[in-house]
Parts: structure tokens; C-alpha cells; sequence
């Protein structure tokens, strides 16, 4: 009975699988077909004259910078402004508590083209035109919410005797922060900062509304996507995905490679300690 | 506060305060008491601003309610504003792609948490996480080219034998919006299953056991013991779900058919392509307004707080 149920879960697992990567690979070999439109059947036999095109693109090249400078600044600002709303609201209770964390978590919810509309009205009332900074501040509005949830998540496994203690021995408040707080938090920063990074790289709907005439990557594929296709699309698409593979193998490799350290490390410690059991007998 | 006040010092403790002003204020608070703001005043040319037309009104609220138009539900016929239409078009399919994703999520879910051996499990999640770090544009776009008319899949169909001739999948076979109802649950399939997972995981093994071992059957286990303990996972992935979908504007855009509108691309075409801001103030107000109205339900239906749905 288990068995059979076990086969089924593997064999949805692979079906789920499947139905997740059959599309990208559909897409992606797209990108290779001698056709004007992006398909893999009827196939045309084999180009790359897509890549050429795609790099050739000038378009493709300030929008693919602006979008890693626009992620780069959402990381510079949503890390400090989420890590210290989180502080903040770890040091508070009760009815404001729960005003502030609604407040902080409501951007989450809200449908990105509304941030971005807001956004866009607000600063045009104060004499800001529309452009990549006011796509930066829409999107922070909600990715330091993100933030805020790692790091308050994290604040909790937080001794704050170990403050106390330092502020005993005579450390300064900056000392405290940056010795002692900040190093705990360091994983959560780093994990914020990378979801931060990628939430900003992927984000369309906010940019759309607040970019006034600048492109980035998303509303370049969209406006493309929109104007005639051309399989240069398939090849973006494609180069995209292989670095997507190419970071997970890594992360991968790396994630297997600390777990076999630690398992050497236990296996050693374990003999070291008989030994030292044995030479005491 | 004053904990922070004795660890951090005045100068660090209003900083923290500074900073998350500034996050609340100008890019939260004040943002949408203009769009509220706004959405009551009328379109002006810029000369009429501050003029004794620019008084506030109603007209952007009910534009909602006007051009009403011949249209049919479960064949019953009856006339309502376009708009409208198109607003509650884009909330009965969102909540079918919300519970389509939660059967193709829950079984997945349940397999991650409690069958798969914990030794592939970092695997099987890295490989869900990449197709979620593909871009949506992209991921709806590979959804196009395998509906089109001379596509992969029915030239699949029609070579298997199972189909006569190609279907013009995009125009729609069951409604106009069958393209983009696929396309929503491929993107936003992954956004239920880890919530869920989250939730079945933390449920004790014993229970299920013990469950087993007094004679429930499968289906009575899981009505009984697994989704009662996963109910705050199932009402976080319904309302990302819910919410994503009825604010995605990619998805309607790149697998449009010819009948299908969602109500954001009515906002992308007031305020891009009309420029009529105050009018797109009033409809992005009637978006907060449903997105309130959905978590609330979700929170009552489901008895979680807001914490368990943010997370």
C-alpha cells in the first residue's frame, strides 16, 4: 500500500517536473530554428544568426544595465530601510505593533501596477518627472517588506543578553551594533539582499508605470513580445535560462560539497574521540 | 522603545526611526493617499490645475458604471458596464486559477514534506526554484509558442492522432480566456506549493500515523489531519495566488484572445495610452479595495492572522 502511494508521489513529482521545464526547453530551442517566427516546429535547420541579432541590439545593452543598476540600488536601499523597520518592530508590542507590521506588509499584497501608479502620482505632485529612480522607490516599497520578514524572523533567535554584556564591559552603542547585532543578522542581510536583487530583476509592474521613457529588461522582452516577435526573444530567453542552471549547479556542487565537509568532520570527531577513549583505557 | 533607546542610543535608535518613516511615509503611506486623492479629481489640462475647475468629483468612479453593453453568464443574457464586466472577468478567473494551482500544488506539497527522502530534497527544491527565477514575461511567452496554431502542441495532437485538425488553442475552446487562465497557473503554480509545503512539514509524522493506524482512509487522514494543520499555508499561497494573478498584466498581454480583457491592461491603457492619471487612480483604488476585501474573506474563512498569510 505505502509503495504503491510512494511511486505515485515520484511519479507526479516527475510529471510536475516535466510540465515546469518542457516550456523553457520548448523556448529555448526556439532560439535555434531558421525561422522568422519563434517556434520549434516546423524546424528550419539550425541558426544562431538569433544570438547575433540579440547582441547587436543596442536596446537589449542600456536595458540589461539599467535593470542591474535599478536592482542594485533597490539592495542599497531596501536592506537598511527593512533591517530597521524589522529592529523597530521587534522592540515594540502590542496594538502598534501589529499597525506598524500591517503597514509594512501591506505593499506585499498590493498588485505592483498600483504601487507603481501611486508612486508615479505621488512624486509627479512633488515636482519628481517620471523615471528609473521613481521605478527604484516603487519597487523598494515592497521588496523591504521581504527584508523585514527575514531579518525579524531572525531577530528571534537573538540573545540580547550578549548586548547587555558588551554594554557592561564598556562598548560603545556604535560597538554593540556592529559587533554583535549586525554579525547575527549577517545571514538573513545577505539572503535579503540576494531576494532583493532578484525580485528587483524580475519586476515588471511597478517599472512599467514609473520608467517615463527608460527601459529595462522586462519591458524590453514586453514590448518586444508585443511588436512582432522575433526568435532574438528565444535567444535572450535562452541565455537567461542557462545562467539561471548554471548558478543552481553551483549552488548545488557548493550545498553538497559544505554537507560532505561536515560529514568528514563528524566522522573524524567520532574517531578522534575513541581513540582518546581507547589510549585512556 | 525604550529597550532601543538603552542598547542602541539616541543617535543609532533615531536613525532606525528615520529610516522606517521614510519607508512607511514616502513610499507607502503618502503614495496611496494620492492615488486616493487623485482619484476624485478630474483630468485637467495642466493650465486648469488649481483653477476653479479642479474641484472634486465623482466622474473617474463612474465611468465604472457606464457603457453598459449585452453580455451573457451560464447563458442567462443581461446588459452591464464594460468595465465591470471586465472587473469581474478578471476576479472569477483569478479565483479559477487559484484553485486549480492549490490541486496541482497539494499533492506536491504533501510529497515534499512527507514521502520524499530528505537526502533529494534540496534538490527537488532548487530544481522548483528555477523556473520561478525565469522571468514572467519570458514563462508566459513560452506558453505562446507552444499554443500557436502551427505550435508544438498541435502539431503533437494532430500527429498522435487525437485531433482532426488544429485547435486555435489562444482563441479559447471552453472561454475566451482559457490561454491566460493556463498561462497564470504555470506562473504561479510554485507560489502555492511552498507555502503549503511549509505548513505539512511542520506537522508531526505521528499524527498521520496514528491517523493510519485507527483506520482512516487516505482521503480521511488528509481531510481531517494534514489540511486542518495546513490551513495557514493554504490561505498564504490562495491570496499570493489570488492577488499575482488579478494583478498580472504580462500573462493577459502576451496570451490574449481576442474577447479577453483583464482589468489591468483597462489601467495600463487609461494611463499609458489615454494618460488620463486620475481615472487610473479611481480603477488602481478599486484594486486595493478587492484586495482588502480577498484577505479579509481569506483571513475569516480560513481563521489566520495577517502574519500567517505574509510571510
Amino acid at each position: 500500500m505505502h509503495r504503491k502511494r510512494n511511486l505515485l508521489g515520484h511519479l507526479y513529482m516527475g510529471a510536475f517536473l516535466f510540465y515546469l521545464f518542457v516550456p523553457l526547453a520548448i523556448m529555448g530551442g526556439a532560439a535555434f530554428n531558421d525561422s522568422r517566427l519563434p517556434s520549434v516546429y516546423p524546424w528550419k535547420g539550425w541558426t544562431g544568426r538569433w544570438f547575433a541579432e540579440l547582441f547587436a541590439d543596442q536596446v537589449m545593452w542600456t536595458s540589461f544595465i539599467n535593470t542591474i543598476l535599478v536592482a542594485l540600488a533597490v539592495v542599497a536601499l531596501a536592506v537598511p530601510l527593512g533591517t530597521a523597520g524589522a529592529i523597530l518592530i521587534n522592540s515594540i508590542s502590542g496594538k502598534v505593533r501589529g499597525a506598524l507590521y500591517g503597514l509594512m506588509v501591506a505593499p506585499i499584497l498590493m498588485p505592483g501596477a498600483v504601487i507603481g501608479i501611486s508612486t508615479l502620482l505621488f512624486w509627479n505632485h512633488a515636482n519628481v518627472p517620471p523615471g528609473l529612480h521613481l521605478s527604484v522607490f516603487g519597487q523598494v516599497s515592497y521588496i523591504a517588506a521581504f527584508v523585514m520578514l527575514l531579518v525579524l524572523a531572525r531577530l528571534q533567535s537573538f540573545d540580547p543578553a550578549l548586548e547587555e554584556a558588551a554594554l557592561d564591559l564598556g562598548a560603545s552603542h556604535g560597538q554593540v551594533l556592529r559587533r554583535i547585532l549586525l554579525p547575527h543578522l549577517a545571514p538573513a542581510l545577505g539572503a535579503g539582499a540576494a531576494i532583493a536583487f532578484f525580485q528587483s530583476i524580475e519586476n515588471f509592474n511597478v517599472t512599467l508605470f514609473t520608467r517615463g521613457t527608460s527601459n529595462t529588461l522586462t519591458v524590453y522582452v514586453f514590448s518586444k513580445v508585443r511588436s512582432g516577435i522575433t526568435p532574438t526573444i528565444n535567444a535572450l530567453a535562452l541565455i537567461l535560462i542557462s545562467v539561471t542552471i548554471v548558478c543552481a549547479i553551483w549552488y548545488e556542487i557548493a550545498r553538497r560539497r559544505a554537507e560532505r565537509r561536515a560529514l568528514l568532520l563528524e566522522r573524524t570527531a567520532t574517531l578522534e574521540s575513541a581513540a582518546m577513549l581507547e589510549s585512556a583505557a | 522603545m525604550q529597550d532601543l533607546l538603552r542598547r542602541y542610543g539616541a543617535t543609532l535608535t533615531g536613525a532606525f526611526v528615520v529610516l522606517t518613516a521614510f519607508w512607511l511615509l514616502a513610499l507607502v503611506i503618502l503614495p496611496n493617499v494620492t492615488l486616493f486623492e487623485s482619484s476624485f479629481r478630474y483630468y485637467l489640462p495642466v493650465v486648469d490645475i488649481g483653477g476653479p475647475k479642479d474641484v472634486y468629483t465623482l466622474a473617474n468612479y463612474q465611468k465604472f458604471i457606464n457603457n453598459p453593453v449585452e453580455t451573457s453568464f451560464l447563458g442567462i443574457p443581461f446588459t452591464m458596464p464594460i468595465h465591470m464586466i471586465t472587473f469581474f472577468n478578471t476576479v472569477i478567473f483569478s479565483a479559477i486559477v487559484t484553485v486549480i494551482t492549490f490541486v496541482l500544488s497539494y499533492p506536491l506539497a504533501y510529497y515534499l514534506a512527507k514521502m520524499v527522502s530528505p537526502a533529494s530534497l534540496p534538490t527537488l527544491i532548487l530544481l522548483l526554484f528555477i523556473p520561478l527565477w525565469v522571468s514572467e514575461a519570458l514563462r508566459a511567452f513560452a506558453w505562446y509558442i507552444i499554443l500557436t496554431f502551427n505550435g508544438p502542441l498541435n502539431s503533437s495532437l494532430v500527429g498522435l492522432g487525437l485531433l482532426d485538425s488544429p485547435i486555435r488553442w489562444q482563441n479559447g475552446v471552453v472561454t475566451a480566456y482559457d490561454a491566460i487562465v493556463i498561462g497564470l497557473v504555470y506562473t504561479y503554480v510554485l507560489f502555492m506549493v511552498f507555502p503549503i509545503y511549509g505548513s505539512i512539514q511542520s506537522l508531526d509524522r505521528n499524527q498521520i500515523e496514528a491517523a493510519e493506524d485507527l483506520g482512516a482512509k487516505w482521503w480521511q487522514t488528509h481531510w481531517r489531519v494534514v489540511l486542518p494543520h495546513a490551513k495557514p499555508g493554504i490561505a498564504s499561497g490562495c491570496v499570493m495566488v489570488f492577488m499575482l494573478s488579478a494583478g498580472s498584466l504580462l500573462v493577459p498581454t502576451v496570451l490574449p484572445s481576442t474577447r479577453s480583457n483583464w482589468f489591468t491592461q483597462t489601467i495600463q491603457v487609461l494611463m499609458l495610452e489615454s494618460q488620463d492619471w486620475n481615472s487610473g487612480a479611481a480603477y488602481s483604488f478599486l484594486y486595493i479595495l478587492l484586495c482588502t476585501v480577498v484577505v479579509t474573506l481569506v483571513m475569516w474563512l480560513f481563521k489566520v492572522k495577517l502574519s500567517d498569510i505574509a510571510k
